[in-house]
């Protein structure tokens, strides 16, 4: 493959197509709503009335409108089809032909729409995730071509460096200073492992990527090996995302098949393999120490750091870890330049994230939006407010190691520094919207249930501390707790934090604290008064 | 070997470079607690009781993994440290059914000493009470679960000194359990060779030599009467 070759088969994919494409989503999301039966029916209703020569089904990948799914959209009309049922998909193929049609329309234009900034889904519900040609045809592996041709691993290290990237995992890391690390880092062999082990409730950003275009991130960890000098790469994928699995299965293949993925890319001497990691369901395997056990066939235990992954990773040789979502962001920063990139978003937190709204809020979904965007307008502009007009309390970002951030807080804007100023952090990308109905200290229960369960058990204050924690709150919750007990839980809080092995441990209490924060008064509504409790006796 | 000097509460200490702080300390005769340490074994950092404050550095560091460096200035037992370890402590109280007056390794036990050590008086959290299993299936040894403190001595010690690695750790939270083979009764598990390394390593009573516990105690004063007869026989 070289690039006339690439263009030739962008050509072919364009040429292929028919003058009417009907696109439905088969993500995860709306195939729980029978979207796969639908897109079947939509192909009949295509045959049915004779429209095979003009019209086009195509299966694509998440729109992000999850709340209203399943999801059809006409092109190039533009149309959109809401909540659709597979037995309204012959009266869809009629309105192509200008029948009247009762179907839910949905508007491209609307705010959900209109305020988002695509950079890492802009090719998310227009694309077959399961076509390479399609992805060719969007303008897919021209940077990994351009990479290997034009730039010096250095030169694209510094390109990253330069965009501001920072790690999407969460912890938000500068991407560029990881991959230098790692470029300098002696070893005999290096490897690059994409971490797709989303765990976070209520989030699946990292799922929707990888279910929606493959191929971008794979394209990403490719350049960033040809960075860093690794030849060998690993997609760790959680076991609950088959249909992440299966895609990025089939992409592997298809890469490798044109020669974009194994020996000698692009007839130059660069080679990368890419094999995926399933799961077995530990939330822990997030953590990068833990991760890298588990693709070593071992326990998934977290180890203390340093050494860092990038010294001493996988196998003990230097290993580049990123999130799914900064893969996807490499090849259009390399596309565009650095500085186009970094013109997005604000100065210390460039560049767009994705986030996964749900919880009280009218529009639920996916949305990718410019950092510094304020909370209000997330959750007021694009969720459209709370459905049923009840206020807005709080919103929670970060999952289990993150915070709840009050309503008045909300022009607070979305960016790392200012995220962790109000007690929260960025996190992956989970956002859950609370209204007045909702009980905080349920919620710091919940969070904190969570992490019980996905401690390892390795280190003592986690294995042990967050049990206790959750006792407590339980306590609260059941209205039978006492002042005493809520000092305790915070001497716990502090504890924990404080004395835990890897970041489950250390951010399992943040739920506690910011909520004890802002809504203290929450917690000493549900307290007893004293009684007299005395010590549980000596063992 | 390059030489290090660190001071360690407020003590001018000499270290080889590469040594911990927990080994600096120790040859310099200053007592940090630990419990999953233990000399001739990998380290892994997982009591925690360790841990120590390093000025310059905002985050406790276990002792046990972490380099001494020149001019390193380490404190091993300030408050908060101190208010730390008597809290993970009373945690690892609270997480089993801990009975020293019934315990084989009572007035012998690493927990019992830590306790007294830093000055738990009484366990301020709820006791868990989890029903824990004894495996008695193996001849010579047995696993008492309701003293284990999950500090993974018998896995390294099997897996690193005897090479055999019949122990390992199974489930998560505080619903992991230390196992023999895949999960089978430690009679059945084909891999020990029943050296003994895992009960020289364990810092309670949880895994103990069969027969030395105040039921299993069992006489034979009929033998005397037999060496007596077969001295007889030989003479």
């Amino acid at each position: 493959m070289d690039l006339a070759e690439l263009h030739a088969t962008a050509e072919r994919e364009r040429a292929r197509r028919k003058a009417i494409r009907v696109l439905c989503c088969t993500s995860s999301g709306c195939q729980a709503s029978r979207s796969l039966e639908l897109f079947h029916q939509l192909e009949a209703a295509v045959t049915a009335t004779g429209q095979d020569e003009a019209v086009e089904v195509a299966s694509v990948g998440c729109m992000g409108f999850c709340g209203q799914g399943p999801m059809v959209r006409v092109e190039p009309a533009d149309l959109l089809f809401e909540r659709v049922r597979p037995e309204q998909a012959a009266e869809i193929i009629a309105a192509l032909a200008g029948e009247p049609c009762s179907v839910e329309r949905g508007d491209p234009n609307h705010p959900f729409f209109a305020r988002q900034v695509h950079v890492v889904r802009r090719n998310g519900g227009f694309i077959d995730p399961e076509r390479i040609e399609e992805y060719i045809a969007a303008g897919g592996y021209e940077a990994l071509y351009r990479v290997l041709h034009d730039f010096t691993p250095a030169e694209v290290i510094q390109e990253i460096t330069r965009s501001g990237l920072r790690g999407r995992g969460g912890a938000g890391y500068p991407t560029g200073l990881k991959w230098a690390t790692v470029a300098k880092s002696p070893g005999e062999r290096k490897f690059v492992v994409c971490n797709g082990d989303e765990g976070d409730p209520g989030a699946f950003m990292d799922r929707s990527i990888l279910e929606s275009d493959p191929h971008l991130v794979l394209e990403g960890m490719a350049i960033a090996a040809y960075a860093v000098g690794a030849h060998e790469g690993y997609i760790f994928v959680r076991g609950e995302y088959p249909l992440a699995i299966q895609r990025l299965t089939r992409a592997i293949n298809q890469a490798r098949k044109l020669g974009l993925l194994g020996s000698q890319i692009f007839e130059t001497a660069f080679d990368f393999k890419v094999e995926i990691r399933v799961g077995a369901g530990a939330f822990v395997c997030g953590e990068e120490t833990a991760l890298i056990a588990s693709i070593e066939g071992r326990r998934s235990q977290p180890r203390p750091r340093p050494p860092y992954p990038a010294e001493k990773g996988l196998w003990g040789f230097p290993t580049l870890i990123n999130n799914v979502e900064t893969f996807a962001n490499i090849a259009p920063i390399i596309e565009h330049g650095a500085d186009w990139y970094a013109s997005i978003g604000t100065e210390k937190s460039t560049g767009t994230k994705v986030f996964a709204l749900t919880g009280k809020v009218r529009n639920t979904g996916l949305i990718e939006v410019p950092m510094g965007m304020t909370l209000r307008e997330i959750v007021e502009d694009l969720g459209g407010g709370s459905p049923d007009g009840t206020p807005v309390k709080a919103v929670q970002t970060g999952g289990p190691s993150g915070g709840c951030i009050p309503a008045r807080l909300f022009d607070t804007p979305v960016d790392y520094e200012s995220l962790a100023a109000a007690g929260s952090i960025m996190g992956s990308g989970g956002m859950v919207v609370m209204d007045a109905h909702t009980s905080m200290v349920q919620i710091a229960q919940f969070y904190m249930a969570f992490c019980m369960d996905e401690s390892c058990g390795k280190c003592v204050p986690c294995r042990v501390g967050t049990v206790q924690m959750y006792r407590l709150l339980s306590k609260v919750v059941a209205g039978a707790a006492t002042p005493a007990d809520l000092e305790q839980l915070e001497q716990l809080c502090r504890l924990v934090r404080e004395t835990s092995l890897c970041g489950l441990g250390q951010s399992a209490p943040n739920p506690v604290l910011s909520t004890l924060r802002y809504f203290r008064e929450e917690y000493e509504a549900l307290l007893r008064e004293e009684a007299a409790a005395g010590a549980n006796g000596t063992p | 070997m390059a030489a290090r000097t660190l001071t360690i509460d407020g003590r001018l200490v000499s270290a080889r470079a590469g040594e911990s702080i927990l080994e600096a300390a120790r040859d310099a005769g200053i007592h940090i607690p630990t419990l999953c340490y233990l000399e001739g074994l990998s380290e892994m950092g997982a009591c925690r009781l360790c841990l120590v404050e390093v000025t310059g550095s905002n985050r406790l560091l276990p002792a046990c993994l972490t380099p001494v460096s020149e001019g390193m200035e380490v404190h091993t037992a300030t408050e908060r440290l101190r208010e730390h370890r008597r809290a993970i402590v009373e945690l690892l109280f609270a997480e089993r059914n801990h009975v020293c007056a019934v315990c084989v390794a009572s007035g012998n036990c690493e927990l019992q000493n830590l306790a007294i050590r830093v000055g738990m008086t009484h366990v301020r959290y709820d006791y868990l009470n989890p029903v824990c299993a004894v495996d008695i299936s193996h001849p010579q040894f047995g696993i008492d679960h309701n003293r284990c403190v999950l500090c993974a001595r018998c896995v390294r010690a099997c897996d690193e000194v005897e090479g055999v690695h019949t122990w390992d750790i199974a489930g998560r939270g505080v619903n992991a359990r230390v196992i023999t083979d895949l999960g089978v009764p430690w009679g059945e598990a084909e891999s020990c060779t029943s050296c003994g390394k895992c009960l020289l390593a364990c810092p309670t009573g949880a895994i103990f030599r069969r027969g030395t516990s105040v039921a299993e105690l069992e006489r034979d004063p009929k033998r005397i009467a037999l060496i007596v007869a077969s001295r007889q026989e030989r003479w």
